[in-house]
């Protein structure tokens, strides 16, 4: 039996509410136990790093895009370039490599 | 500490919005791509527009849309969608230690609604508490091109050159560099931490059992443990945790420590 569409995406929406607004809700005061302020300090920085590679020397056709693209925005970030720079910068470093490497085949 | 304020930070929101820019960007590339995924599982444009208006996951709805092609039962469906997005519910945890204690029960409600990796990556990278209005303002420029990205994907499939999706979608990588590079000038431990990640991240491909793990719950159980042994060798000076009201800024924010 086929499911319905609409239920399916109410399920969907409800499911990822929840996970994402429960502890936001619940956990109302600083938490004071040391190891777990630490954890959740840590947590963002570990998260974000496991995205993001090695996913972004698979984004493209080739890695040597990606590679480029993530040396390119350490070096800026280094730098203290913003968001928006590092993000431009490197999307097109990857474009630009993409239709060269793409053009060289 | 800061003030009480009911009052409605438009500031704050011009910079969540500004800020969202790129993200929308990014979104749009890679809603695309998951359109065409959604299309090849039968979807159709406006259940698709709807089920990423409302869900706003990425590894998420590529499951939940292959469930879908699969004729899964609705419990699958939770069970999926719990899998994939349970980041969310650590972020949610980080997240509600950088809210100011004064933030009411609604914003709290719709600071979380807006969790996603970016939206999260951008507000925990404001220094002190986080503005509710910077997350609604990147949300109000990133969620919309992530839904009608995902509609356009169903509709006209494949047009799109692979090559401008695959450049756009390095645009969420390139933001995250942005957000993770400063506080590891700052802070010697996240610089490595970082770097351990990147490598634990390309190890765990190749590591069997584990390989066989689904991205996102790779995510998870390796963000936990690393995480949690970081805790363990180098907890937070605890002077940053001393005062009570501005207990949850020194800790968590390494933009805090200039």
């Amino acid at each position: 039996m086929r499911g319905n569409i609409w239920i399916y995406i109410a399920v969907m929406a409800l499911v990822s509410f929840a996970i994402r607004t429960l502890p936001m809700t619940l956990i109302r005061k600083p938490i004071n136990n040391r190891f777990i302020r630490s954890f959740l300090y840590y947590v963002p920085y570990v998260t974000l790093s496991l995205m993001t590679f090695p996913a972004i020397i698979e984004a493209t056709g080739s890695p040597i895009s990606g590679a480029a693209a993530l040396a390119v925005g350490v070096v800026l970030a280094c730098l203290g370039a913003k968001l928006l720079p590092v993000a431009v910068a490197s999307t097109l470093v990857a474009l630009v490599l993409e239709l060269i490497l793409g053009a060289a085949k | 500490m800061r003030k009480m304020s009911f009052t409605f930070d438009k500031k704050a929101y011009a910079k969540g919005f500004r800020d969202g820019i790129p993200i929308g960007l990014g979104y749009f590339a890679v809603a695309f791509s998951l359109g065409i995924a959604a299309r090849n599982a039968g979807g159709e444009p406006f259940p698709g527009f709807m089920a990423s208006l409302l869900t706003i996951a990425s590894a998420g709805e590529y499951a939940a849309f292959t469930t879908i092609g699969e004729l899964g039962t609705y419990i699958e469906m939770a069970l999926v969608i719990f899998v994939a997005n349970c980041r969310y519910l650590l972020m949610s945890c980080a997240m509600s230690q950088r809210t100011a204690p004064e933030t009411g029960f609604f914003s709290r409600l719709a600071m979380g609604s807006f969790i996603t990796d970016e939206i999260f990556a951008v507000s925990i990278a404001e220094p002190g508490y986080m503005k509710p209005e910077y997350t609604y303002g990147a949300a109000s420029s990133a969620v919309l091109p992530w839904a009608l990205g995902t509609m356009l994907g169903i509709m006209v499939g494949n047009i799109m050159p692979v090559v401008v999706v695959g450049a756009l979608s390095v645009s969420l990588y390139g933001m995250f560099i942005a957000i993770i590079v400063p506080p590891a000038k700052k802070d010697r431990v996240v610089a490595v931490l970082i770097a351990v990640s990147f490598a634990v991240s390309f190890a765990s491909d190749y590591i069997p059992v584990v390989n066989r793990l689904s991205g996102s719950l790779k995510i998870i159980v390796f963000t936990v443990l690393i995480a949690a042994v970081a805790a363990v060798l180098f907890p937070v000076k605890e002077e940053a945790q001393a005062s009570e009201c501005g207990a949850a800024e020194g800790a968590s924010s390494g933009e805090d420590k200039e």
